[in-house]
């Protein structure tokens, strides 16, 4: 068996981190006295895990128009995702013949998402977490073009506006940066008030509006 | 092999349908009716859980599994087809309720003339028609749907304001609709800012919005069979979800509560149907996989098939019931008429925050003036137009992130994007136009020598591509689409047509129609008007496709329509005197 992989992160709360284990089972990790936790790796190893979070940094930066992909933990979403079985192609086609075709019949290669990252992620170089800004941009821009990089993109949107229980979106850090108020259970009062003005309620996530503990399909191991 | 005890009646896909004939026969006589679903039991209940935009919207959680089963595409015949491996131009459903449950709920009446299509244009556009068209009567009118689509109203509680009341105008409907007996069951939606604002507009441009009827209960509602639902909370978790009050017509709130407690009904889940075993012109069985993998035959008097269109075709053809579509002859009927709907999109930015997470499926206004005839443009090679639309259908952050007007930023992402995206977050909508799609001679439906589903079976094969007519359909609509932008202040961002070639990778509509479709005579048709077989009496069929061409309207209330009135026909007529209808 694979050695256990981690990634440790920094987080802000005291509470520390809502995690998931691999059978869905819902985990806080504690903070260490150092403020960081240690987060374990479902598929990504974590040499891995650096490179990725460092670029999805660079694709939703923390700056001064507020927090980034880092402080969402876009890194958790994504690993969580490749692991699932849609990382697994359990939702694609997959009987061959293989054959290329024209882009109206869309991505057509055999590869599936755990196996792009693992190809893609040495693209970007070994060292890619602790070169300077500039020149992983650099870096991301020369493979702007591949399915890699199109997926990397999506993910980190993903990770930072999906609902928490996708393992990003941490402590709703993205809903907050843009208002958007999570899935509330009504607008019936509000739709034809709010006219030409923000709605903009604290938002919630989908356990905290239903009470209830609601499982991703990530967390179907089948 | 099991073979199961006969019943009278089995029908192959538990949709709006299946379950709606179910609820006829079962209640209005004492025949015994099995429905196989091939996906999951669904209840009302499973959807207070499930508003997560991620796996709903963007995994699609409610649709057909391609792993399983998907379809291949290609232009013409000449090319070979390659597999749709992910979603998708369009989105099947599955389970207890079939797309019905994950439906965006838009109720519309068809054009009186899209019966009679074949015989419209070739009277009022002989000189003009493009080549290959082969648009056909469906063998009704709609004098004979009237009645049926007030039913499909009623039962769905369809909200909206008529436009032609017994031939008598009514403002704010719509002005070409065809005369309704009744005004809708219900009033219309709330009105957001976004949906106002075009509504305004067009009223300015002296266009005539009518707010998009649709079947999300606008307030609490009692429908004629007795069935109560709640009145729309405008949460936006709509379309591709099933809606967690209730307030939406799905199958699983409107049909299931009248047959769950029914003696003689029975719906097993997780029973993918294979074939319609026959014998000397008669229709004997369904043969099916159960959730056990093991084969089963389910014999019953009555046979019919209501699976979800495509695969509608797929199972005649599997089960080598009449004769297949040949586009070099142009003989055979079973996979003839394949079309689309043809899709434009217009993206609004606004200065004003719009709320577009809040909204309903079918929330909006619709404007008809460039629908059907009215569109209308020898000079642009252009017959037939379609519906312009701005609805308020609920957009997730997923969805509207990122949405930026064009030439803005050059980059996709970094500091730059970010910051864009964040200041247009929330500021723009998207005019979306639907137009019915021209059957052609060249567009049709048969199996794949190649790609097989998880059962080795063929996949469904789509020649299907756009001619200069859907591109001409296409330009007039971001033309006015983009007139009525700007005249809502707005700035236009990116439009799209039809483009060069049919395209699989984004979303255009879920009503892919024809395939077996109805008709005045069995050498173009597959069905009579009825929905009966013209061969093979006692095997029926419903759904879209059944259609002989699409409209710009979703397809859905037509569908219901048709479907009660082959109910009336099988259980007043058929059942008395078993053979053809006609």
């Amino acid at each position: 068996m694979k050695r256990r992989e981690f990634l440790t992160v920094p987080v802000k709360s005291l509470g520390g981190l809502l995690l998931y284990t691999v059978a869905g089972e819902p985990i806080r990790l504690a903070a260490q006295e150092n403020g960081r936790v240690k987060i374990p790796l479902l598929y990504l190893t974590e040499a891995e895990a650096r490179v990725v979070q460092a670029a999805c940094a660079r694709i939703i930066p923390s700056d001064e128009s507020g927090p980034g992909a880092t402080e969402a933990n876009v890194i958790v979403y994504i690993d969580r995702q490749l692991a699932g079985p849609w990382g697994r192609d359990k939702y694609r086609y997959t009987k061959g013949p293989w054959v290329e075709s024209m882009a109206e019949h869309g991505y057509q290669a055999k590869e599936n998402p755990q196996q792009i990252y693992r190809a893609g992620i040495p693209e970007l170089g070994d060292d890619f977490g602790s070169a300077p800004p500039a020149e992983q941009d650099k870096r991301l821009k020369a493979i702007e073009k591949t399915m890699f990089f199109r997926l990397l993109r999506t993910h980190t949107i993903e990770g930072m506006f999906s609902d928490p229980l996708h393992g990003g979106n941490a402590g709703l850090i993205g809903w907050q940066l843009i208002g958007y108020p999570g899935p509330l259970m009504s607008y019936r009062d509000e739709i034809d008030k709010y006219h030409g003005m923000p709605f903009r309620a604290k938002p919630k996530s989908l356990e905290m509006v239903t009470g209830k503990k609601v499982k991703g399909l990530e967390d179907d191991r089948g | 092999m099991k073979r199961l005890k006969p019943v009278d009646v089995v029908i192959a896909g538990g949709g709006w349908t299946g379950l709606l004939l179910a609820k006829e026969i079962t209640h209005r006589t004492g025949l015994s009716v099995v429905v196989l679903e091939r996906g999951p039991a669904r209840k009302s209940s499973d959807y207070a859980t499930g508003m997560d935009e991620l796996d709903y919207v963007v995994r699609l959680r409610m649709m057909q599994n391609l792993a399983d089963e998907t379809l291949t595409h290609r232009h013409n015949a000449k090319a070979s087809a390659v597999p749709v491996r992910q979603y998708g131009s369009f989105q099947p459903g599955t389970g207890t309720g079939g797309a019905g449950e994950h439906w965006g709920a838009l109720s519309f009446r068809f054009p009186e003339e899209t019966f009679q299509l074949g015989s419209h244009i070739r009277g009022k556009y002989a000189d003009k028609l493009p080549p290959n068209v082969q648009a056909q009567d469906w063998g009704l009118t709609y004098d004979d749907l009237e009645a049926n689509y007030y039913r499909a109203e009623q039962l769905m509680g369809v909200g909206g304001k008529a436009g032609n009341l017994k031939g008598a105008k009514v403002p704010g409907g719509n002005p070409f609709e065809a005369p309704r007996q009744h005004e809708y069951p219900l009033p219309p939606h709330k009105p957001t800012y976004v949906t106002e604002l075009f509504r305004r507009s067009c009223v300015d441009m002296g266009l005539h919005p009518y707010p998009v009827p649709t079947a999300t209960a606008s307030q609490a509602y009692k429908n004629p069979d007795g069935v109560q639902r709640a009145g729309c909370m405008y949460c936006g978790y709509c379309t591709r979800f099933g809606c967690m009050v209730g307030a939406k017509a799905q199958p699983t709130n409107t049909l299931l509560p009248l047959l769950v407690n029914r003696k003689k009904f029975e719906l097993r889940n997780g029973c993918q149907v294979r074939r319609v075993l026959h014998k000397d012109g008669k229709a004997e069985a369904l043969s099916y996989i159960d959730p056990t993998g093991e084969e089963c035959e389910q014999p019953a008097g009555l046979v019919i098939l209501s699976s979800w269109t495509l695969n509608n075709t797929r199972l005649l053809l599997m089960s080598k019931i009449g004769e297949a579509y040949d586009p070099a002859t142009g003989k055979g009927t079973v996979g003839r008429n394949l079309t689309h709907q043809v899709s434009a999109n217009i993206r609004v930015f606004l200065d004003k925050p719009l709320n577009s997470f809040m909204g309903s499926g079918g929330l909006g206004f619709c404007i008809d003036d460039f629908d059907a005839d009215n569109a209308f443009d020898a000079k642009a090679g252009l017959l037939r137009g379609g519906a312009l639309r701005m609805t308020s259908t609920g957009e997730g952050p997923l969805a509207s992130f990122g949405q930026i007007p064009p030439g803005e930023v050059e980059a996709e992402w970094g500091a730059e994007w970010k910051k864009s995206a964040l200041k247009w977050w929330d500021k723009s909508a998207a005019i979306s136009f639907e137009g019915g799609h021209f059957p052609y001679r060249q567009n049709y439906l048969d199996l794949d020598p190649s790609y097989t589903d998880k059962f080795g079976d063929p996949l469904i094969r789509l020649t299907l591509d756009w001619t200069d007519h859907e591109r001409a359909q296409t330009d007039m609509a971001v033309k006015h689409g983009s007139e009525i932008a700007r005249a809502m202040g707005g700035k236009v961002g990116g439009t799209r047509g039809v483009g060069a070639r049919y395209s699989v990778t984004y979303y255009q509509s879920t009503h892919i129609q024809g395939g077996t479709i109805v008709g005045g005579s069995p050498e173009a048709s597959v069905l009579n008007s009825y929905g009966q077989h013209w061969q093979m009496p006692n095997l029926f069929m419903t759904g879209g496709s059944t259609f002989p061409q699409s409209a710009s309207g979703n397809p859905t209330l037509t569908i219901i329509a048709m479907t009660y009135r082959m109910a009336d026909a099988v259980i007043d007529r058929y059942m008395k005197h078993q053979g053809s209808l006609l």
